[in-house]
């Protein structure tokens, strides 16, 4: 069978992909394949806002790319590179701008410009937002600009494996889940987009097709990941089913209460209060709840009520109609039930500021990659900024690698596809086993946000790198049902397959990192310890397994300091 | 403990003599649960081989409509404590069954193809266009669309006619673009919806506007769109 050549692939049309797609029909062919339509990637999960120093608004009026830079090192606690970081405050406007350009229908300030809303670990009201549904009117004008260019796309399309040869990208395997057969694609670059690994948590507010599969195509064929034990926890999912309620319910002045009433932000964050970074407040929950000062030791509140009607219905609809369809409850007049999940996956493929990976024509934008500019917390509006940021890069680089670096497809890297493409037919084939794939990943998310959680420690990061390795033996003897034609169980077990591996590098990472450091807390080594640890820790696929080393971190202007908020 | 039960609608196009049927599941329910966490319950510890679709779990992503008890609805968003005894869940009516509950969308993006749906601007300001918030309210609840294809599979025009009629979705589009102060393809737009395959084979039947979960009025706007066709 004769592949289907594009010179640029991009896996993944959530709106990394799709930027850097656009780019790169810029200057030659390029398709994207995605394994659900590209209108339902995670993208469109995004509320509270994307984040440019426009200054907009009164209180942003001392607003500079340099500020935003600033802040997000320091939220970053120092583990960003200060380059990748100068890059995405330096270009944020640009890239907001061509979205509103493009028709995004963003919230407007009485002068007609684009509205603006304090965040956390912001110095500046700098999170421009459409409501509170803000990642969903980005990713819609994005799919519109796509289908404006004729991009290309293969839909539900799931790819199984890339083709590497001599440590150069030559394609990919990926089933149509719609015909069930294996589809063969030849490409001189690939950039990857495919979003978090979220669903390794029992609790996360990631979208169900979430397991990080991309980032285990990377790692698989022998690309590093970077800092994967940094995983962000959101405050406020709302309690037990944790579906997102924006980090906006707290910027239009939203207040966190425990069952006494009191506004305990102000114990550890004085200042900033319930606007501190994500890392702190979510440990600020979990203490509240931990210490018997959560309600019914479960959650605690967030509380709307004194911001009226008006304003919730103008600023915060979403929140309101997602409290009323899946808790019956009206934040107009009641308290909201909250606790936090897991919600962003701050490491990584890693990549340098161009997308660039070890591999030579592969690309990473987006969740999947690490450039990094979010270090060991990423402040809230920052993840949409960098899709584009770095989706357009990422772009870029691509169809330069593409056009001028890239060979067309000869006769070994035909080879190498057919190869690849045999072992896909046997990865996609039935499984006799007892075991049941929802059991192993019921049991694999309870370990992950039991004991590589908000806080972690030395014997139960052991025991979590033991009960892991206890699923992947598990899951040796998995039952999945024949048939191809989309049958859930068997993407369900491909993608289990990918959690359970990312898993380990998360664990392992945690337990070798003996320090506190953003969303990473030891309380073994609750102190940040430059000395040792200002260092990415990177992964590898090595014959024994994975391997970790560290690689310092680029710093530009900023000097490492304690943070205070 | 309360109890209901699934009567699922089922085909599987690689068993060698296809035949659609239903097939009964009864499943535990408890409170808060929705239907498409009743589907999971029944994927994950009673049936693998069933198959529907799915992403964010929160009325969103637009993945997940499907038929219940005949009236099309978010599965992610529906309690299933909104039901009593049995619920039958079927695919989308007016689309062709790939599996179970899974149906081949693509009429429905072809449609979304046709209209030219983005933004059509001649402006280039060096920041953002000035949108005053009551413009950008025009806009609304239009632009909230998350494309579920609810409108279209609740309409009997677009079942009976869907090769001649761009039907419910398209003309959101239509309209949420032409009311965009800063578009000005509003007219090649209505060119496109102008005939017998557009507005004028609306029966203003309503069931777009009833069942659509973003509470968007479809046929307020495939009326406004009329007016607009005489007027220009």
């Amino acid at each position: 069978m004769a592949p289907i050549f594009h010179p640029v692939l991009v896996i993944g049309g959530g709106l990394a992909g799709l930027r850097a797609a656009l780019e790169v029909k810029k200057h030659c062919d390029v398709a994207v394949i995605s394994m659900v339509y590209p209108v339902r990637s995670h993208s469109c999960a995004a509320q509270g806002g994307i984040n440019a120093s426009l200054g907009n608004v009164p209180e942003g009026r001392g607003d500079t790319w340099e500020k935003h830079a600033y802040d997000t090192v320091k939220g970053s606690d120092f583990l960003a590179d200060q380059d990748a970081v100068e890059i995405l405050a330096r270009e944020a406007p640009l890239r907001v701008y061509e979205m509103e350009h493009w028709g995004t229908p963003f919230s407007r300030t009485p002068e007609g410009r684009i509205a603006q809303r304090p965040f956390g670990g912001a110095e500046f009201p700098r999170t421009c937002y459409a409501e509170d549904t803000t990642g969903h009117a980005l990713l819609q004008t994005m799919n519109e600009q796509a289908v404006k260019n004729g991009i290309k796309v293969y839909a539900e399309r799931f790819v199984v494996s890339l083709v590497v040869r001599d440590k150069k990208v030559a394609g990919l395997i990926a089933l149509n889940r719609l015909t069930g057969k294996l589809e063969t694609y030849a490409a001189n670059a690939v950039v990857l987009s495919t979003g978090g690994a979220g669903r390794i948590y029992a609790e996360t507010t990631n979208s169900l097709i979430m397991s990080g599969y991309g980032i285990y195509l990377a790692y698989r064929a022998g690309a590093a990941l970077k800092d994967m034990e940094f995983m962000q926890f959101h405050p406020t999912s709302l309690f037990q089913i944790n579906i997102l309620l924006t980090e906006g319910c707290r910027g239009e002045g939203g207040y966190l209460l425990n069952k006494n009433g009191d506004r305990f932000m102000a114990w550890c964050a004085p200042k900033s209060m319930e606007l501190a970074p994500r890392d702190i407040v979510a440990r600020a929950i979990a203490t509240e709840i931990l210490e018997g000062r959560g309600v019914n030791n479960e959650y605690v509140y967030l509380d709307l009520r004194h911001l009226g009607e008006r304003i919730i219905e103008e600023r915060l609809p979403g929140i309101r109609r997602l409290c009323r369809s899946f808790i019956g409850l009206d934040p107009v007049h009641e308290l909201i039930p909250v606790e936090p999940a897991q919600h962003y996956t701050m490491g990584g493929i890693d990549c340098n500021v161009n997308g660039g990976t070890e591999i030579k024509g592969l690309y990473a934008a987006g969740e999947c990659a690490c450039v990094s500019v979010h270090g060991a917390n990423r402040l809230g509006g920052n993840s949409l900024l960098e899709t584009l940021v770095f989706g357009k890069r990422a772009g870029e680089s691509a169809a330069a690698f593409a056009m001028h670096e890239g060979s067309d497809m000869n006769k070994s890297s035909q080879d190498a596809i057919e190869e690849e493409y045999r072992k896909a037919v046997e990865k996609i084939k039935g499984r006799e086993g007892k075991e049941k794939i929802a059991s192993i990943r019921n049991d694999l998310g309870r370990v992950m946000s039991k004991k590589v959680g908000i806080f972690r420690k030395e014997n139960e990061l052991e025991e979590a790198v033991e009960e892991i390795s206890n699923l992947s033996a598990r899951f040796e003897n998995v039952h999945v049902s024949k048939g191809t034609v989309y049958n859930l169980e068997l993407i369900n077990a491909l993608d289990l397959e990918a959690m359970l591996a990312l898993a380990e590098i998360i664990a392992r990472g945690a337990l070798l990192r003996k320090e506190s450091r953003g969303s990473h807390f030891r309380i073994d080594y609750p102190e940040r310890d430059d000395a040792n640890f200002l260092r990415h820790t990177i992964a590898r696929l090595a014959p024994g397994g994975v391997k970790i080393e560290y690689r310092g971190v680029a710093i530009t202007k900023f000097k490492p300091e304690k943070r205070v908020y | 403990m309360a109890e209901i039960k699934l009567r699922i609608f089922r085909f599987d196009p690689e068993n060698p003599k296809p035949v659609p049927h239903y097939q009964t599941y009864t499943i535990e329910t408890n409170p808060g649960m929705t239907v498409l966490g009743a589907l999971f319950d029944v994927l994950d510890n009673q049936d693998g081989t069933l198959s529907f679709r799915y992403s964010c779990r929160w009325a969103i992503c637009g993945s997940c409509a499907v038929s219940l008890n005949g009236k099309c609805r978010l599965a992610c968003e529906t309690q299933v404590s909104d039901y009593k005894g049995t619920l039958t869940i079927e695919p989308l009516p007016g689309f062709d069954v790939i599996k179970d509950l899974v149906v081949d969308i693509e009429p429905f993006f072809e449609n979304y193809m046709k209209i030219k749906p983005y933004l059509m601007s001649q402006a280039s300001p060096e920041k953002e266009n000035i949108q005053m918030q009551e413009q950008v309210n025009l806009m609304q609840p239009h632009v909230r669309c998350i494309l579920c294809a609810v409108c279209e599979s609740s309409c009997p025009v677009s079942w009976t006619s869907r090769e001649k009629y761009v039907g419910p979705m398209a003309f959101t589009k239509v309209y949420r673009f032409n009311r965009d102060s800063r578009d000005s393809g509003g007219k090649e737009r209505l060119a496109i919806v102008g005939d017998e395959s557009g507005v004028w084979r609306c029966r203003t039947i309503f069931r777009c506007t009833e069942y659509c979960p973003k509470d968007i009025p479809i046929t307020e706007a495939i009326e406004f769109l009329k007016r607009r066709y005489f007027r220009d």
